[in-house]
C-alpha cells in the first residue's frame, strides 16, 4: 500500500506491504538505521520515535499508521550538520556508552523538554522509565537531560 | 497479513466488518502486534481503530462519565475530569507500562485484552464501570464484572465492538488507593495489585469500602466477606491485620514465572495495611 507522511521535515511517499512495522519501514526501506530494535515487544524503548509530538514505539506501529503523520527519528534532530544542544549535552555528560539506547533516550528527552522545559529529576526519571539502558545506570543520562534543560534556560534569560 | 484498514466512522467500520468477517481489531496495538510478531496469531486482515473518532472522546454527563474505548491511557491521565472523579484509576494508569506504552495503548484495549493483570481493571471493577457494546444493528450496556470471563475471554459477540466505558460519579469516596507489586517499577506486569475505595467517619469508623485485586485469579478478585467484615470497624492496623488474615484464607492464587502462590497470598492481604496511611485518604472536591 502507498503511505504518505512527513518524515523529519520532508514529505515522503512509500510503497510498502501493509504488515510492515514502522521500525522495519524506517530501517530497511528508508535506510534510517538510527531507530534501533531491541525487544520488539514494547519493553525497551530503543525504537522510540516521535509521531505528531508524542513518543511512540516503532516496533508496535504498523507502517500504515504513519499515514498523514509528522514523524521525527533521531536522524531528524540535527540541523545543517549541527547536533542539537540536547545531543551535545549527552556527549558532554558521558550519557552514551554502547549507544544502542541513545536514539530512543534522546528522542524521549526531546519530547519531554518540548512539553516541560525545566523538568525536575523525578519528571526526567519518569519520562525515561520506558527506555532501558544497560550501560550507564541512568545517572549520566538524567544529568545530561538536566544539563540541556539548564543550558537552554540560561540562553533564554 | 494482507491488509490494514483505518476506519474513521462507525459506518466505515460496519462496512469493513461485513466485507472482512475474520478481521482482527486493534487500537493501540501494544498487545496485538506483540502476539503477531511471536506468530501466536496471524490475521489476514487488520482493522485499526485509532482513527475512529466516535470512540475517542471523554464526555461528562449529569451522573456519569463516558470514556471512549479508543482514548489513550496518556490522554486519560491528562484529563482533569478523570483526575477529579476517579483518582484510583489515575493511580493505576500511572503504574501501567511506560510513558510510550501509555501514549499508544487505550483503555478499551486494556479491557478487551482481559488479562488478570490488566492494571485498569481493579479500579474499573470497584468504580462499577459499565461497558457499551455496539454493532451495526445493536447496542447494549452491561457491567464490566459481567463481561470478563477469564484470561483473554470476554462476552463480546461477533460484529460487536467495545465503544464506551461509563463510570458513575456517585457514590463519592474520599479514600482512593491503587498499588501494584511488580518486579520493577516501570514496564512490569502485576504480581499482585489492589484497588480500594473507602470512606471513614470522623471517629475513623469505616463507613463504606470496595476492594479488588489483580493477578490473584483468572479474573479480577473481589471479596465481599472482607468488605462486610471491615464495615463499621475502626480504621487501624489491628482491623486491617485481621482483614488481611481473612484475605489470605480466601484467595487461591497461582505460582508462575513472576511469583509463588504463597507470596501472592501474603502480599494480597498485607496491601490492605496501606489503607491506614493518611496520604491515601484525601478530601475530594465533591
Amino acid at each position: 500500500m502507498l503511505i504518505k507522511f512527513n518524515l523529519n521535515g520532508q514529505d515522503v511517499e512509500v510503497e510498502t506491504p501493509p504488515a510492515r512495522r514502522a521500525v522495519d519501514l524506517l530501517r530497511e526501506e528508508l535506510n534510517l538505521t538510527g531507530t534501533k530494535e531491541g525487544c520488539g515487544a514494547g519493553e525497551c524503548g530503543a525504537c522510540t520515535i516521535i509521531v505528531d509530538g508524542t513518543t511512540k514505539l516503532a516496533c508496535l506501529l504498523l507502517a500504515a499508521q504513519l499515514e498523514g503523520c509528522r514523524v521525527t527519528t533521531i536522524e531528524g534532530l540535527e540541523h545543517e550538520n549541527e547536533l542539537t544542544p540536547l545531543q551535545e549535552a549527552f556527549i558532554a555528560g558521558g550519557a552514551i556508552q554502547c549507544g544502542f539506547c541513545t536514539p530512543g533516550m534522546v528522542l524521549t528527552a526531546q519530547a519531554l523538554l518540548a512539553k516541560t522545559p525545566l523538568p525536575t529529576e523525578a519528571e526526567i526519571r519518569s519520562a525515561i522509565s520506558g527506555n532501558l539502558c544497560r550501560c550507564t545506570g541512568y545517572q549520566k543520562i538524567v544529568e545530561s537531560i538536566r544539563l540541556a534543560a539548564h543550558r537552554r534556560a540560561g540562553e533564554l534569560q | 497479513m494482507k491488509e490494514v484498514f483505518r476506519p474513521r466512522t462507525f459506518s466505515e467500520l460496519w462496512q469493513l466488518r461485513r466485507q472482512h468477517e475474520n478481521a482482527a481489531l486493534y487500537a493501540g496495538g501494544t498487545d496485538l502486534l506483540v502476539q503477531m510478531r511471536a506468530a501466536k496469531i496471524n490475521p489476514q486482515t487488520l482493522i485499526c481503530l485509532e482513527r475512529l473518532a466516535e470512540i475517542g472522546r471523554i464526555e461528562e454527563f449529569n451522573d456519569e462519565i463516558a470514556i471512549g474505548a479508543g482514548v489513550s491511557q496518556h490522554h486519560l491521565l491528562e484529563n482533569p475530569t478523570i483526575l477529579k472523579y476517579f483518582p484510583v484509576l489515575c493511580q493505576a494508569l500511572q503504574a501501567l507500562g511506560s510513558p510510550h506504552i501509555r501514549n499508544m495503548a487505550t483503555i478499551g484495549g486494556n479491557i478487551m485484552t482481559a488479562s488478570p493483570a490488566g492494571d485498569t481493571l481493579p479500579p474499573l471493577y470497584i468504580l462499577q464501570a459499565e461497558l457499551e457494546l455496539r454493532s451495526q444493528k445493536t447496542q447494549r450496556r452491561l457491567p464490566l464484572a459481567d463481561f470478563i470471563n477469564g484470561p483473554g475471554q470476554t462476552g463480546i459477540s461477533p460484529g460487536e465492538i467495545l465503544s464506551r466505558i461509563f463510570i458513575p460519579k456517585e457514590p463519592v469516596f474520599a479514600g482512593h488507593y491503587f498499588e501494584k507489586i511488580g518486579l520493577r517499577q516501570a514496564l512490569s506486569i502485576a504480581v499482585v495489585s489492589i484497588a480500594a475505595l473507602y470512606n471513614i467517619s470522623t471517629e475513623r469508623k469505616i463507613t463504606a469500602i470496595r476492594l479488588a485485586w489483580g493477578s490473584l485469579g483468572p479474573t479480577i478478585v473481589t471479596l465481599p466477606e472482607v468488605e462486610t467484615f471491615l464495615i463499621g470497624k475502626t480504621l487501624n492496623p489491628a482491623t486491617l491485620n485481621a482483614a488481611a488474615t481473612l484475605v489470605e484464607q480466601q484467595v487461591k492464587p497461582i505460582s508462575d514465572i513472576r511469583a509463588g502462590a504463597d507470596y501472592r497470598r501474603r502480599v494480597a492481604g498485607q496491601l490492605l495495611l496501606r489503607l491506614d496511611q493518611p496520604a491515601n485518604y484525601r478530601q475530594t472536591s465533591a
